[in-house]
């Protein structure tokens, strides 16, 4: 595969964000949210990695953690072959110029007060030693880019429709030519008809200036248009990731089967078995012991409650976190609750 | 067909803002018969919302205000009524769920307390009953424990829990007519599924007619028997569930459907609709589509198109439709259309 050749641009590994639960008379931690729980992918440079997962499953946190918006409890991401955990905020600064964000809401990521230009032009400001003349014809030059028009530039993001903003927030990412752009949910906030022009154009962008996108979304067909390999979150971990197609036809893992079984399809000719998946997820404060998707998986074993499954391949680039995959995990753990039991 | 349960005709309703009238939506009819589920989609802004308040009398006036038509509900044309008679047609022949189960329900009271309200308000019941009553419902919505979640308060659920208590209120009067404005689009795809399937169980148990408003089309596929596609204010198309989604008439219709990604199949690029929705506006002339539409020509921004047969007991709101026009539009149309590979 053209992706084994090439090398990993971000790679995280064990990465860990718990948030802590505050409490009692003097404020005393008295719990933790588990929000990302030892998440580990690579990102191959070009392509498009796609997450998906349900509300709370810790897909956003991973985002913002990775590109340290909020700080990691616990764990290593590199980008380009640099630990950048252990960074300062100035050369995690000058590190913001390849890595940007994209954010869900086009309505609330970009200053009401601010001119377009201003917004786009912020980016530039801070990281380029760039003159006057030169910021507004690279502001022109974005706005042309995604798609609007250079006098844009003198309004307000209130003048523009959702999708317009959006590229407005797309123009300000790609302000000082990122090399990885995180992009959390951007089209969640629009309708059908516009969001296939933010995809195309999302497209577009990436084959013009060779980018890498982590495309964080709920949305499983949207991920399956845009992405190249395919995550699937639940609860703070990966529990499958694999090449798209492969993902989509061949899901190994009960909750992807599940989630991918849950879609209503446009078409009404598709016949599916619908995997109903009973309750709700559990709380992240309090994940269930072993495989913590267990409380809901319909081929859970015993094993599953007590033992939390590794993320490891088994097939060429598939990897999968369940123990139904996993038999040599399961015979240690049996051998290992045998000892216990004789004890 | 069986009988018309909700029958409307030209409705429209219109706000008086400080910059003008504004038409929300321009004469709309829907007919839903017994035991039917009819869809409504549409992008934001179509009016497909503001269409379910007006059935229900919730359009906050001023500045809204039904301007014409009729609501027929079971003879009886709503549209004039008094608060007084609405009142005892919501929640007891006609019920609603919304989109956010988290606001619709009264933070400050448990579950039962809101539950019996409803039931006191519209049966002839004592407190004991009542509760009894909003046990079994809530039993039937799948909610488990439900003799102890009844004395609990909306923030102790999560939001498939609270769409779950939701759907159990208004169904607790055994409505004629149930009104879903978007109930599943806040809450995540697997428990999607299970609210989904529990409003098909609803249907098919207690023959209960559903208009479901929504924006995604899957949401219709799994559903719904008849759907209307809404655009800027008016109906565009209406059709069987097949009919609508595999054969669409209209060119807002195709290019809505061609726009979704696939979840089976693959596809290079994603087709898109250039341009936005329209903003509404008074005494517009030409199709609301035109500007955006790759089958528009001179007529289209010049005359207002209505309603036309397309063969099959459907209709289109498209000139490619009018009779006038002859068989050469429609053909020209699918031709274009099988170029780009429709």
């Amino acid at each position: 595969m053209q992706q084994q050749i090439k090398k990993p641009l971000l790679e995280v590994k064990g990465l860990k964000k718990y948030f802590p639960i505050k409490g009692g008379v003097f404020g005393r931690t008295v719990g933790e949210v588990k929000a990302v729980d030892g998440l580990s992918f690579n990102v191959y440079e070009g392509e498009i990695l796609g997450i998906v997962g349900e509300s709370g499953c810790g897909k956003s946190t991973a985002g913002k953690a990775i590109l340290r918006l909020i700080e990691p409890s616990e764990g290593s991401v590199r980008f380009e072959d640099e630990e950048i955990t252990s960074l300062g905020a100035e050369e995690m600064r000058r590190l913001w110029r390849d890595m940007q964000i994209i954010f869900q809401d086009p309505y609330a990521s970009l200053n009401p007060r601010h001119t377009v230009e201003k917004i786009i032009g912020e980016p530039l400001l801070i990281h380029g030693n760039t003159s006057k003349k030169e910021r507004k014809d690279r502001i022109k030059q974005l706005l042309e880019v995604v798609g609007l028009n250079a006098y844009h530039a003198s309004r307000y993001p209130h003048q523009f429709s959702g999708g317009q903003r959006q590229r407005i927030g797309i123009a300000r990412a790609l302000a000082n030519n990122p090399k990885l752009i995180i992009c959390d949910e951007p089209v969640s906030a629009l309708d059908v008809s516009v969001q296939a022009q933010v995809l195309n154009l999302m497209e577009e962008l990436r084959d013009e200036f060779n980018l890498t996108y982590v495309f964080i979304a709920h949305d499983l067909s949207v991920v399956k248009h845009i992405s190249d390999r395919v995550g699937v979150m639940y609860l703070g971990r990966m529990v499958e990731l694999t090449d798209k197609d492969e993902l989509y036809d061949n899901p190994k893992h009960p909750y992807t089967q599940a989630l991918l079984s849950a879609v209503p399809d446009p078409d009404p000719d598709i016949e599916k078995e619908r995997i109903i998946l009973k309750g709700d997820v559990p709380s992240p404060a309090d994940p269930p012991s072993g495989c913590t998707f267990h409380t809901r998986c319909p081929v859970a074993m015993d094993i599953c409650k007590q033992v939390k499954p590794d993320f490891l391949p088994i097939e060429d680039n598939h990897f999968v976190a369940c123990h139904l995959y996993h038999e040599e995990q399961q015979n240690i753990s049996n051998n290992n609750l045998v000892k216990e039991g004789a004890r | 067909m069986s009988e018309i349960v909700l029958e409307i005709k030209d409705l429209s309703t219109h706000f008086f803002t400080d910059r003008g009238e504004v038409p929300a939506i321009e004469q709309v009819s829907i007919r839903v018969h017994k035991g039917e589920v009819v869809g409504i989609v549409g992008e934001s802004g179509c009016g497909k919302s503001v269409t379910s308040l007006s059935i229900m009398q919730l359009v906050p006036s001023p500045p809204g205000k039904i301007v014409s038509g009729e609501i027929n509900f079971k003879g009886e044309d709503l549209a004039p009524a008094s608060e007084k008679r609405m009142k005892k047609i919501r929640g007891n022949e006609i019920s609603m769920i919304f989109q956010e189960p988290m606001t619709s329900l009264n933070p400050l009271f448990t579950i039962g307390n809101q539950m019996i309200e409803a039931l006191r308000i519209h049966q002839k019941v004592s407190k004991k009953e009542a509760r009894e009553k909003s046990i079994e419902m809530l039993k039937l919505v799948g909610i488990p424990r439900a003799e102890s979640i009844i004395d609990e308060y909306p923030h102790q659920l999560s939001g498939g829990m609270r769409q779950r208590v939701m759907i159990a209120m208004s169904m607790s009067c055994n409505p004629e007519l149930l009104i879903a404005d978007e109930p599943t689009t806040a809450l995540d795809v697997t428990i999607q599924a299970q609210i989904l399937e529990l409003m098909r169980k609803l249907n098919k148990e207690k023959d209960t007619a559903i208009l479901l408003i929504t924006h995604d089309l899957g949401v219709v596929a799994d559903i719904c028997d008849r759907v209307i596609v809404m655009y800027s204010g008016q109906v565009v198309e209406e059709g069987t569930k097949r009919e609508v989604l595999k054969d669409p008439k209209h060119p807002y219709s195709k290019g809505l459907i061609r726009s979704i990604p696939k979840l089976h199949g693959r596809e290079e690029k994603l087709y898109s609709i250039p341009g936005t929705v329209p903003k509404p506006k008074m005494d517009r002339i030409g199709c609301r589509f035109a500007p955006r539409c790759e089958f528009a020509f001179e007529r289209c921004f010049k005359e207002n198109p209505g309603l036309y047969p397309t063969g099959d007991g459907r209709s289109s709101r498209c000139f490619l439709y009018d009779k006038s026009e002859g068989d050469k539009k429609i053909n020209a149309a699918t031709n274009k259309e099988a170029t780009i590979g429709g």
